[in-house]
């Protein structure tokens, strides 16, 4: 589904990372660690774009990400559920339209939508915060709305960089059951976090896999983390 | 079309995706309403130095002025003979010799009312107006050189041409002034969307990171902005249009400054302009939106 092939990363001379695989299967849930500044989240920025590797290759849904035009990535971003550190909201937008933007922009009405737009904020159990706007929430509920966000279009990956970075460990086991629900439902989940606790935790409740960078490198951790 | 469709429909909730921005939307408000405002003169200039220049080339091209300076006891004769040879002459529609009571309003204005005409040696005037397409004034004046001495014809050439050359550039002059106001508006506007585009750059980066394609996001801008000019420049005209309206009749006394307004029809002409002011807009703030977009890439 996306696959990077020996990808490497230089930010202005200085090399982050090189010769980097990884390959995230359709309905796989991997998990990506490592130390603070070693790159997680530029590695999951090159898995939806917003990021070109300086060296090798990533391809998206068989397509390969450096070649695709301007319209082609915003595709591939309606493909790619992303919910980021700071959660990147519309601040003068309640949050009802902040988690419907994907909807918009891609021309969907929302009246069509009313229905699965009310289930979504149930599910992510922000349905009495529709009409606030996003400042007004807490980090918790900012997190899961980014969440709702992320997978209004149903993509088929989900990608979530420190989801769990603000918010107590009662939040994050909720955030984590979201996550683990949606992989039952087949799609594929890459979460960055420098939690370990919440990944032990999801071992009990997904197969999940867990890389981590270390000196430049992508490795498989073990059971121990 | 689509788009077009698009631009006029709106989309109600595409149209929220962009915070309303302060000071851009005032600016080009004003300056789509101050451009429509001075457009709306140069119109009227335009059109007006327009019309002096086709009545004094028309009028002025069929009348001529025959003079006879001769002694008071052989003017008669003289105006007698001119006229004669006028009547005969090919392309003289007509000629009359004005009566006293004509000359003396004529002179009224320089000497005032009770001109004693009869002691005073003013010359005979003829007017001679021009048939289509008029009399060979060389082989005129040739003729009444030979027969009728005291005669001068005056074609109003010499003083014709330069007023019909300054009615012309002043009307060239309103049409450059129209461009220019179209310019400079044209200018002030990628100015402003150069500033909400800056401004709203962490609001691009989130309808990228959601998946908008350019042409949406360019849209929501373009869009409003073309509505801004479009209404700025609506409440402009109407200002510029009362403003016409309330200036002095055409009149003998006031000559050309006092024709300035529109006539007839024309004053629907200043109706295009809103929707030419949205245009310029519209093609300003996309070029804007597209290469700003372009590098926020």
């Amino acid at each position: 589904m996306i696959e990077l092939e020996n990808v490497g990363y230089n930010y202005g001379g200085g090399e982050l990372f090189s010769d980097l695989s990884v390959q995230l299967a359709p309905g796989s849930f991997h998990f990506l660690t490592g130390p603070s500044g070693a790159g997680k989240t530029t590695l999951l920025k090159l898995c939806y774009g917003a990021l070109t590797p300086t060296a090798g290759r990533v391809r998206a849904f068989n397509m390969d990400v450096k070649g695709l035009d301007r319209d082609q990535m915003a595709y591939l971003r309606r493909r790619v559920g992303v919910v980021h550190q700071d959660c990147r909201f519309l601040d003068h937008l309640p949050v009802v339209e902040n988690i419907a933007l994907p909807l918009t922009v891609s021309g969907r009405g929302l009246s069509e939508e009313q229905a699965n737009l009310q289930e979504l904020m149930n599910w992510v159990g922000l349905s009495e915060r529709m009409d606030a706007l996003p400042p007004e929430l807490s980090g918790g509920e900012r997190q899961r709305a980014a969440l709702a966000r992320a997978v209004i279009l149903s993509p088929d990956v989900i990608i979530a960089d420190e989801p769990t970075g603000n918010v107590d460990w009662e939040m994050s086991q909720r955030l984590l059951r979201l996550l683990v629900e949606l992989n039952h439902m087949g799609k594929t989940i890459l979460v960055a976090t420098h939690d370990l606790p919440l990944i032990r935790a999801a071992k009990n409740q997904v197969q999940a896999r867990v890389l981590r960078i270390s000196n430049r490198q992508l490795i498989s951790a073990g059971a121990d983390l | 079309m689509n788009a077009l469709r698009k631009l006029i429909i709106g989309d109600a909730q595409a149209d929220r995706v962009v915070p309303p921005s302060g000071f851009t939307a005032q600016l080009t408000l004003f300056v789509s309403g101050a451009m429509a405002f001075l457009c709306v003169f140069a119109l009227a200039l335009s059109l007006a130095s327009g019309r002096v220049a086709n009545r004094w080339s028309d009028e002025l091209a069929r009348a001529a002025t025959l003079r006879i300076n001769a002694p008071a006891e052989q003017r008669e004769a003289q105006t007698e003979a001119a006229l004669k040879i006028l009547r005969q002459t090919p392309g003289v529609a007509n000629a009359r010799a004005l009566t006293k009571d004509e000359q003396a309003a004529l002179l009224r204005p320089w000497f005032g009312a009770g001109i004693p005409l009869d002691t005073l040696p003013v010359p005979q005037l003829i007017e001679v107006t021009e048939d289509d397409p008029g009399y060979d004034a060389q082989g005129l004046r040739l003729r009444l050189q030979a027969e009728v001495p005291g005669a001068v014809l005056d074609d109003h050439a010499r003083w014709r041409r330069p007023l019909v050359d300054a009615a012309i550039a002043l009307r060239r002059l309103g049409v450059v002034s129209i461009l220019l106001i179209g310019g400079a508006m044209a200018a002030m506007i990628t100015l402003a969307a150069n500033a909400a585009l800056a401004a709203n750059a962490q609001v691009i980066e989130v309808l990228r990171l959601v998946g908008a394609q350019d042409g949406y996001i360019a849209q929501a801008f373009v869009r409003r902005f073309t509505l801004r000019a479009l209404s700025g420049a609506a409440v402009g005209v109407v200002l510029g249009m009362i403003g016409v309206f309330l200036m002095p009749e055409a009149s003998e006394e006031g000559g050309f400054l006092t024709g300035l307004g529109f006539q007839n029809w024309r004053w629907l002409l200043p109706l295009i302009i809103p929707p030419l002011a949205a245009l310029v807009a519209f093609f300003a703030t996309t070029r804007a939106a597209r290469k700003r977009l372009g590098e926020l890439a």
